[in-house]
């Protein structure tokens, strides 16, 4: 575990800056996730805190949406789209070269901490299917060969 | 000097836009050819992306899709015989694609950069506002009405009917929330529009602020379009600068700003009223109506919420007028409606006709049949909540009422094309899961039915004899029945179209019999 306290700076500057902002709570969760990499688990009394919440409604909060974690990201994160019309045009074999290639379920992160995989589901891409959002790039009409260039690309990154 | 323009849209991005503009500027630099290149947005004809433009004295000749490995060639060509380039597609207006096609709200896709209010006002921008604001508010609410727009969000409620409630509704705050969530798979009209045209959506939001009588909105996009959040805050400053936004918005003597709000990755708050929730800072749930958000919306207080293309509509019905707007469309599907083609396709983009033209014309016409040139199978119309449409059915017009009489619905407009290699008992298990897993948990068979559901389709693929196998299909039409009349909302409700459709279409891909009624 990295130490937390390190964060408390940019918790603090962004509840100043945010807290009275009607409906602040997403834009504070994604001040911090956008700082820090993720939601440190100090920040989440300072934000209670700060909005009169409990801290069961924050955690609540945190954990019904998909975008936030609490625990610091892969070096790179690979979310690669397995809605409907990307399914159509062969996602479940990418996702399967995935599996096989980086040794990891939809959800996991490689051993060496070099790369984590998220399935999402449609990035406004499907007129030109299958696509993935790497680092928050978009990459459309993948191919086999181009996804493992992309991953390629990643690992070796890694290594050095 | 050569003027070229290449889109800056996050999709042509994605197909290289970016390297093939990066290397036409390092070209021309080496062969000393003084270039201007614009950046501007899509024409949604996207399987023609990265698609260049030279802009020439009769009009705008096309180059695509290229490669960064095009460009010397392409510029040979400029320099002499441009038409015999391979890529060259001729005057880009000319291409038949888009030729048919009516763009009302996409009219300006292609031609202006995102961010140029230059651009924006050359080509009609803000003369609905400025008709609205001489007109007032109750006259802009029933020029709405008159218009027949209906919501683009799915629902098609008739937004008239929304204005003038939210209008008449005592308060001293209001609010106009523009839903940019576009959860759905298969639709991008949302995001081409806002990385592509954001001051249309920003004039539309004013002049529905002001008619309604809020002084405050929001649009709250999905976490997913990082670059149609970039470009709406940049237009948000820019629009603000010059007046349209503020104390003296439009010049209208009334304040209307706006703001940009970021989601976090669920799809139920596209759901209106979970939207709202999210805004507030809460989980997104759904909550029950009534009380109407148009009484009791964000903060308690009246809201207007629509969909981005709904409000993105209004520009043009203040300026054209009502009676303009009518005139495109069929029975009470009127005016245009962006479709968006994706999936198995060979033509996949964007296409923007009044109501009425069929599903086949869509998908063989301007589609061009599946990608992969294997046999249609079906198409998925209206996102993750619509039903499979099999070929049979694709002469049915594009129209809300011919939709929903057939058991589908058009919903935001997209249309996914499938050929036959998709399974469509994969499909219907996805359904099931995706609603387990984007749930809001309110009620019990949205949260609890679709993971049974899940099992079931599992138990009825794995089963081997025709009687389990028929057991479970039973099983599954009456857990659809449960989750179409016992959810409070249309994603437990309507996770029963996508499945109940393969089934009925498809039996053969569950491992069940064929009968003849079935087909
Ligand atoms: C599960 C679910 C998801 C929805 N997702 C969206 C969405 O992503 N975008 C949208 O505009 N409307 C969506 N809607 C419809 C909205 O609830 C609402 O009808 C719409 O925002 C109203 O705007 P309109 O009148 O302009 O259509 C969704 C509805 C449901 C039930
Ligand atoms: S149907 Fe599902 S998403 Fe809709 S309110 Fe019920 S539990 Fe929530
Ligand atoms: S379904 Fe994959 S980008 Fe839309």
């Amino acid at each position: 575990m990295p130490d937390e306290t390190l964060h408390l700076p940019l918790i603090h500057s962004v509840l100043e800056r945010e807290k009275d902002t009607p409906g602040a709570l997403l834009p504070i969760l994604h001040a911090i996730q956008d700082g820090a990499g993720y939601i440190p688990d100090l920040a989440i009394a300072e934000i209670a805190h700060a909005l009169n919440l409990s801290l069961a409604e924050v955690r609540g909060v945190i954990s019904f949406y998909h975008d936030f974690r609490t625990t610091p990201p892969a070096r790179h994160t690979l979310r690669l789209c397995r809605a409907e019309s990307c399914q159509s045009m062969g996602a479940e074999r990418l996702a399967a070269q995935l599996r096989e290639q980086l040794e990891l379920d939809d959800h996991g992160t490689s051993a060496d901490g070099q790369i984590s995989l998220r399935p999402v589901y449609c990035l406004g891409a499907c007129a030109c299917s299958p696509a993935l959002e790497l680092d928050g790039r978009l990459h459309a009409r993948l191919t086999p060969e181009h996804l493992r260039d992309l991953v390629n690309g990643c690992l070796e990154e890694g290594s050095c | 000097m050569l003027r070229l323009c290449i889109p800056c849209d996050s999709v042509a991005r994605a197909v290289g836009a970016d390297e093939v503009a990066d290397s036409l500027l390092r070209e021309a630099e080496r062969r000393q050819l003084p270039i201007e290149l614009l950046r501007t947005s899509s024409r949604g004809l996207y399987w023609l992306e990265p698609l260049l433009e030279l802009e020439g004295p009769e009009g705008r000749l096309g180059f695509g899709p290229l490669t960064a490995a095009d460009v010397p060639s392409v510029l040979d060509a400029l320099a002499g015989n441009a038409g015999s380039h391979p890529l060259a597609l001729g005057p880009v207006e000319e291409i038949p694609y888009l030729k048919s096609q009516q763009r009302l709200l996409f009219a300006r896709a292609g031609i202006t950069r995102p961010l140029s209010l230059e651009d924006y006002r050359a080509r009609g921008g803000f003369e609905g506002l400025d008709r609205a604001i001489a007109l007032g508010g109750e006259a802009t609410v029933a020029a709405v009405l008159d218009s027949g727009l209906r919501g683009r969000g799915g629902a098609a409620f008739p937004a008239g009917i929304k204005w003038r409630t939210v209008r008449e509704a005592g308060a001293g705050q209001k609010y106009v929330v523009c839903n940019a969530d576009e959860g759905d798979s298969g639709t991008f009209a949302d995001r081409m529009l806002m990385e592509g045209d954001p001051f249309l959506l920003i004039e539309g939001m004013a002049i529905a602020g002001l008619a309604v009588g809020a002084s405050m909105g929001y649009v709250y996009v999905r976490s997913e379009y990082p670059d149609a959040i970039d470009t709406l805050n940049q237009a948000l400053r820019i629009a603000r600068e010059a007046g349209y936004l503020g104390a003296n918005a439009g010049g209208s003597g009334r304040a209307f700003d706006l703001d940009v709000r970021v989601g976090a990755g669920a799809y139920i708050c596209g759901e209106e009223t979970a939207l709202l929730d999210s805004l507030e800072g809460k989980r997104g749930t759904v909550r029950a109506k009534p009380p109407l958000p148009a009484l009791q919306g964000l903060f308690g207080l009246p809201t207007l919420v629509h969909n981005v293309l709904t409000l993105a509509s209004v520009p043009i019905i203040l300026a054209r007028g009502a009676q303009f707007y009518r005139d495109f469309g069929m029975g009470r599907s009127l005016g245009t409606m962006p479709f968006q083609l994706a999936g198995n396709i060979r033509h996949g983009g964007l296409v923007e006709r009044a109501f009425g033209l069929t599903l086949r014309e869509l998908v063989e016409g301007y589609g061009g049949g599946t990608a992969s040139g294997r046999p249609l199978k079906a198409a998925q119309v209206g996102g993750p909540l619509g039903a499979w449409v099999p070929p049979a059915q694709f002469d049915t017009p594009l129209d809300y009422e011919a939709f929903a009489a057939m058991g589908a619905m058009l919903g935001h407009g997209g249309v996914v094309v499938a050929d036959d290699s998709l399974d469509m008992a994969r499909m219907a298990r996805f359904a099931l899961q995706f609603c387990a897993e984007e749930s809001c948990g309110k009620c019990t068979p949205c949260r609890i039915g679709s993971t049974r559901g899940v099992e079931v389709v599992d138990r009825l693929i794995a089963s081997t004899n025709a009687a389990a196998r028929e057991e479970q299909a039973e099983l599954l039409r009456d857990l659809c029945d449960t989750l179409q009349s016992g959810s409070l909302c249309a994603l437990g409700g309507m996770t029963s179209y996508p499945v109940a459709s393969a089934l009925k279409h498809f039996p053969a891909d569950f491992g069940l019999q064929t009968s003849e009624a079935d087909q």
